[in-house]
C-alpha cells in the first residue's frame, strides 16, 4: 500500500509533457502589480493553468530597468507601462508588435497601436469623503476657484505618472492659462508627494479633504471594505485617462509563449480579473460584464487623453507651468 | 598596525561611491546641463541643510549636558529611546510627525483647545522640523560622547580647585566636537529627499537628491543624475573643508576609564526642562506611530515574518561589514582613510544602486544579488556614522595607552585585541546599533534589484500602501519600528554591559 502513492505520482509525472514544463515566461512588472495585493499572483495562476509553463515576475521600475539591461534583458514580456511613457518606450526599439486584434478593446478612445496593448485604464479624479465635504467642485475651474480652506494632496509630475497626467490634464483644460491657474490653486494644495500612495495615505488619515486619485478608487472602498463614503468628483471639462500597457520584447527567447501571453491579456479570463484586483476598468470587457460596484460608480462624460507625440511635446512645458505656478 | 586592511577598505568605499557614480556617468555619456529648476533645488538643499544642522546642534547641547550631569531612574532607557528618531525609516517617521504636527495632529488639537488657529506643518519649515527630529538624537549622542570622554579625574580636580568647569573643560570639548556634529548632520540633510517631498508642500522644497530620483527613476536621464550627484559631492567637499578650517579635533588626555562623576550643583531645573522638552518632541511622534499601528497588528499580512527575517539578515550583514571596514579605516588613519570615511555621506544611494546594477548586470542576475547588494550599500552608507563614533575612541585609546603598548611589543592583532577593542566597546556597540537600525529601514537600493519574493519590511510597507491597505501598512510600520529599536538596543546595550548605570 505504501508504495502505491509515489508510484502513481511518478506515472503522473511521466505522463505530463515534461518538456513543456521547462518553459518559463519572464514578465517584468511594476512592484505593485506583482505584489501579493496586486493582480499579479492570480494572473500567473490562471495563465499557468493553460500554458504548460512557469510565469515568473521580475519587479521594479519597468522602463529604467529595461533601458539599463538593453538587448541582454531576460524579459519576454513587460506589463504595466503608463501611456505617458509610450514614446520613450517605443524609441528604445526593444519591443515587438503584439499581433493581437485591437477591435475588441472597450476603451472610450480608439486604439490601434501595433506594439503597446492596453490591459486596463481609469480616469484621474479628485477623490473625497462624501460625508465630510459639502461643496464639491463640479469642474476643474470650480476646483481652482474653490475657497482656500479646501485642502488637497497631489503627486509630483516629476516622479509619478499620476502627477504627470494631472499637469497634462490641466494643460488641456486651461491651455496658456495653466500657470496662472496653478498659482490660484496653490494655497489649496496642502502638499505634493512623490507618489500616489503617500498622498492617498494623507487622505485616509484625514489630513486632506481631496486627493488626486482615480474614479475607480471608490470601488475599492465599497467592494473591499463596504465603505460607501468615498466618492470621486466629476468635472464637466472631462477627465484625463490613465492607460496601462503591455508589450512583448524583441529579444524574447520564446516568442510563441510571449504571443500567447499577449493574447491572454485581452481575453475575458484576464480582463475579468482586473477590476477587483487592480481596482481599475478592464480594457477589453463590455461594461455589462463589469462586477457590481463598478457599474455604479460615477463616470465622467468626456475622456481627455494625449497621443504619445503630443504628450511627449507637452510634458516639459506642462511641468514647468506647474512648477512656476506653485513656486510663486 | 598593518596598513593594508585599511587600504582595501578605502578602495571598496571609493569603488562604491565614486566608482558607481563613474559607471552611471560613463553609461550616460557625460553632458553638463542643469536648468533653473536644478539650480533652485541646489540652493534650497543647501540652506535647509545648514539651518537644520545648526538647530539640531544648538538644541542638542543643553540636552547632552543635562544627560551627562544627571543620574536618574530610567536614564539608560531614555538615552536609547531618544536615539530612536535617527534610526526611523523615513516612511515610518512621517506617519508619526503628521500624527503630532499635522492638521488633525496632537499639536493642532492642543492649539484648538487654547483657542488658537491651526498651524500647517507643510512647507520649508516642515522639512526643517523633520530634519531636526531625525538628527537631534544624533547630535545629542555625538556631543554626549564628547562629555563622557572628558576624564572624570578632570572634573574632580576642577571641583577641588574651584575652577570654572565650563570654560576649562566643556567649551574646549564643544569646540572640538560640535563642528563635526554640524558637518555630519548638514551632509545627512543634504542627501535626504523623501522627507522634503511629503512635508515640503510643493516644488519650492525640491532637494538635489529628489532631482536625482526624478532623473533616474522617472526620466531615465542618467546624464543629469550624474551631474547632480557630482554637485552633491562638491557640496560635501565644501562642508568637509569648512570643518577642517573650524579646527581639528583634539584629544583630552587619559583618565582611568571611570564613569563621569560631577561635583557642581544647581541648574537642576534647567537640566530637567531640557531633557523633558527633548523627550516630548522626540517621543510624541513615536507614540503616534504606535497608536496608528496597533489596529493594523490584528491583520498583519502573510509575508510579514519572512520579510522581517530578510530585513534582519540584511541588517546584520551590513553591521558586520561596517564594523570591519570602519575599524580598518580608523586604524589606518591618514587622508585617504578619512576621505573614505566621509564620502558615503555625500553619495546618493540611488546612484549607488544604479551604478552597481550597471556593473553587476553583465556578471549575474540582479535578483540573486538583491540582498547582498542591499547589505553592501547599507554598510557603505552607515560607515561615516560608525567612523565618527569609533575614530575618536580609537585615537584616545592610542593616545592614552599606545606608548605603553608599543613598549610591551603589542602589535597587529594582539594590539587590537588587548589595547583597542576593550576600550572601544561602548562606541562600537553604539556604531553597530546605528548601522543595523539604519539598514533595517533602507529602501534605496532594493527597489532596483528585488525579484518577486524578495521583499524587505520597508518594501512590504510600500506594497501595502500602493494597494490601498494603509492600516496594514501602519501595522507593518510599527513592527519595523519595534525591530529597528530592538536591534539598536541589543547592540548598544552589549557595548555598555560593563558600564555603571
Amino acid at each position: 500500500m505504501t508504495h502505491r502513492l509515489p508510484a502513481g505520482l511518478a506515472l503522473a509525472l511521466l505522463a505530463s509533457p515534461a518538456l513543456a514544463q521547462d518553459r518559463t515566461l519572464t514578465v517584468y512588472a511594476p512592484d505593485y502589480f506583482a505584489s501579493e495585493w496586486g493582480p499579479g499572483p492570480v494572473i500567473k495562476q490562471v495563465f499557468e493553468e493553460n500554458c504548460g509553463c512557469t510565469l515568473e515576475y521580475q519587479t521594479g521600475d519597468l522602463l529604467p530597468r529595461l533601458l539599463l539591461e538593453g538587448t541582454r534583458s531576460e524579459a519576454d514580456v513587460a506589463i504595466g507601462f503608463d501611456s505617458t511613457e509610450m514614446k520613450k518606450a517605443r524609441e528604445t526599439g526593444l519591443f515587438a508588435p503584439h499581433g493581437v486584434e485591437t477591435a475588441d478593446l472597450t476603451l472610450p478612445i480608439d486604439w490601434q497601436d501595433e506594439v503597446f496593448l492596453p490591459f486596463d485604464w481609469s480616469y484621474l479624479a479628485f477623490v473625497y469623503d462624501n460625508e465630510a465635504l459639502n461643496d464639491v467642485p463640479t469642474s476643474f475651474e470650480a476646483l481652482v476657484s474653490a475657497p482656500d480652506d479646501l485642502r488637497i494632496a497631489i503627486q509630483d509630475p516629476r516622479s509619478s505618472v499620476s502627477g504627470l497626467s494631472l499637469v497634462l490634464w490641466a494643460d488641456q483644460v486651461f491651455g496658456d492659462e495653466a500657470e496662472a491657474k496653478w498659482a490660484e490653486l496653490a494655497p489649496k494644495i496642502t502638499t505634493v508627494t512623490p507618489g500616489w500612495s503617500e498622498s492617498y495615505g494623507l487622505f485616509t488619515e484625514g489630513e486632506v479633504d481631496m486627493v488626486l486619485s482615480y474614479t475607480t478608487s471608490p470601488a475599492y472602498h465599497s467592494i473591499a471594505e463596504g465603505d460607501h463614503s468615498v466618492s470621486a468628483a466629476i468635472f464637466e471639462e472631462g477627465h484625463y485617462m490613465t492607460i496601462e500597457l503591455a508589450a512583448q520584447l524583441v529579444g524574447t527567447d520564446d516568442s510563441d509563449l510571449a504571443q500567447e501571453f499577449m493574447r491572454f491579456v485581452t481575453s475575458p479570463a484576464f480582463q475579468s480579473l482586473i477590476p477587483t484586483s487592480n481596482w481599475s476598468y478592464p480594457a477589453a470587457l463590455p461594461e455589462s460584464d463589469w462586477p457590481e460596484g463598478f457599474r455604479e460608480i460615477a463616470m465622467p462624460e468626456k475622456a481627455i487623453w494625449l497621443p504619445e507625440d503630443a504628450a511627449a511635446a507637452k510634458r516639459a512645458p506642462a511641468i514647468e507651468a506647474w512648477r512656476q505656478g506653485l513656486s510663486q | 598596525m598593518a596598513r593594508w586592511p585599511g587600504g582595501i577598505a578605502a578602495g571598496l568605499v571609493l569603488a562604491l561611491t565614486l566608482g558607481t557614480l563613474g559607471a552611471v556617468a560613463w553609461r550616460a555619456g557625460f553632458a553638463l546641463r542643469l536648468g533653473p529648476a536644478d539650480l533652485s533645488a541646489i540652493w534650497f538643499t543647501t540652506w535647509q541643510a545648514a539651518l537644520s544642522a545648526a538647530l539640531s546642534v544648538a538644541f542638542a547641547v543643553p540636552v547632552a549636558r543635562a544627560l551627562a550631569r544627571r543620574r536618574f531612574a530610567g536614564r539608560g532607557a531614555l538615552v536609547t529611546l531618544l536615539g530612536a528618531p535617527f534610526i526611523l525609516p523615513v516612511i515610518v517617521a512621517v506617519i508619526g510627525l503628521i500624527g503630532v504636527f499635522g492638521r488633525g495632529g496632537l499639536l493642532n488639537d492642543a492649539l484648538g483647545l487654547a483657542g488658537l488657529g491651526p498651524v500647517s506643518v507643510y512647507g520649508w519649515h516642515g522639512v526643517v522640523l523633520a530634519h531636526v527630529f531625525f538628527n537631534l538624537p544624533l547630535a545629542v549622542r555625538l556631543i554626549l560622547q564628547g562629555w563622557i570622554a572628558i576624564p572624570a579625574e578632570r572634573f574632580r580636580l576642577a571641583a577641588s580647585l574651584g575652577a570654572p568647569v565650563g570654560r576649562l573643560l566643556e567649551w574646549p570639548m564643544l569646540r572640538a566636537v560640535a563642528p563635526g556634529a554640524f558637518a555630519v548632520i548638514f551632509l545627512i540633510c543634504l542627501t535626504s529627499f523623501a522627507v522634503a517631498l511629503t512635508l515640503g508642500g510643493g516644488p519650492r522644497a525640491t532637494t538635489v537628491e529628489l532631482a536625482i530620483y526624478q532623473s533616474l527613476r522617472f526620466d531615465f536621464d542618467l546624464g543629469r543624475a550624474s551631474v547632480l550627484a557630482m554637485v552633491q559631492f562638491g557640496l560635501c567637499a565644501a562642508a568637509a573643508l569648512m570643518v577642517q578650517a573650524a579646527g581639528a579635533p583634539e584629544t583630552l588626555g587619559a583618565g582611568l576609564d571611570r564613569v563621569v562623576e560631577r561635583f557642581e550643583t544647581g541648574g537642576r531645573w534647567r537640566d530637567a526642562g531640557a531633557v523633558g522638552l527633548a523627550a516630548l518632541f522626540l517621543m510624541a511622534p513615536l507614540a503616534m506611530i504606535v497608536a496608528r499601528g496597533v489596529p493594523g497588528l490584528l491583520d498583519l499580512p502573510g509575508g510579514l515574518w519572512a520579510a522581517a527575517l530578510r530585513s534582519v539578515s540584511v541588517a546584520l550583514g551590513a553591521t558586520a561589514l561596517t564594523l570591519v571596514l570602519t575599524l580598518a579605516l580608523v586604524l589606518r588613519d591618514g587622508t585617504l582613510a578619512r576621505l573614505s570615511a566621509l564620502l558615503p555621506l555625500a553619495a546618493s544611494s540611488l546612484v549607488m544602486g544604479t551604478g552597481l546594477f550597471i556593473v553587476l548586470y553583465p556578471l549575474a542576475s540582479p535578483r540573486d544579488l538583491a540582498l547582498p547588494v542591499t547589505a553592501l550599500a547599507n554598510a557603505a552608507m552607515a560607515l561615516p556614522f560608525a567612523a565618527r563614533v569609533l575614530g575618536p575612541a580609537v585615537a584616545q585609546a592610542e593616545a592614552a595607552h599606545g606608548r605603553l603598548a608599543t613598549s610591551l611589543g603589542l602589535r597587529g592583532w594582539a594590539r587590537l585585541r588587548w589595547l583597542i577593542l576593550p576600550r572601544i566597546r561602548r562606541p562600537m556597540g553604539f556604531a553597530a546599533g546605528l548601522t543595523a537600525a539604519l539598514s533595517m529601514g533602507d529602501l534605496g537600493v532594493i527597489a532596483l534589484f528585488a525579484g518577486d519574493g524578495e521583499a524587505t519590511l520597508p518594501l512590504l510597507m510600500v506594497r501595502l500602501m500602493s494597494a490601498y491597505r494603509m492600516e496594514q501598512a501602519a501595522g507593518v510600520a510599527l513592527v519595523l519600528l519595534a525591530l529597528s529599536l530592538a536591534l539598536f538596543w541589543i547592540f548598544d546595550r552589549g557595548g555598555r554591559a560593563d558600564a555603571a548605570a
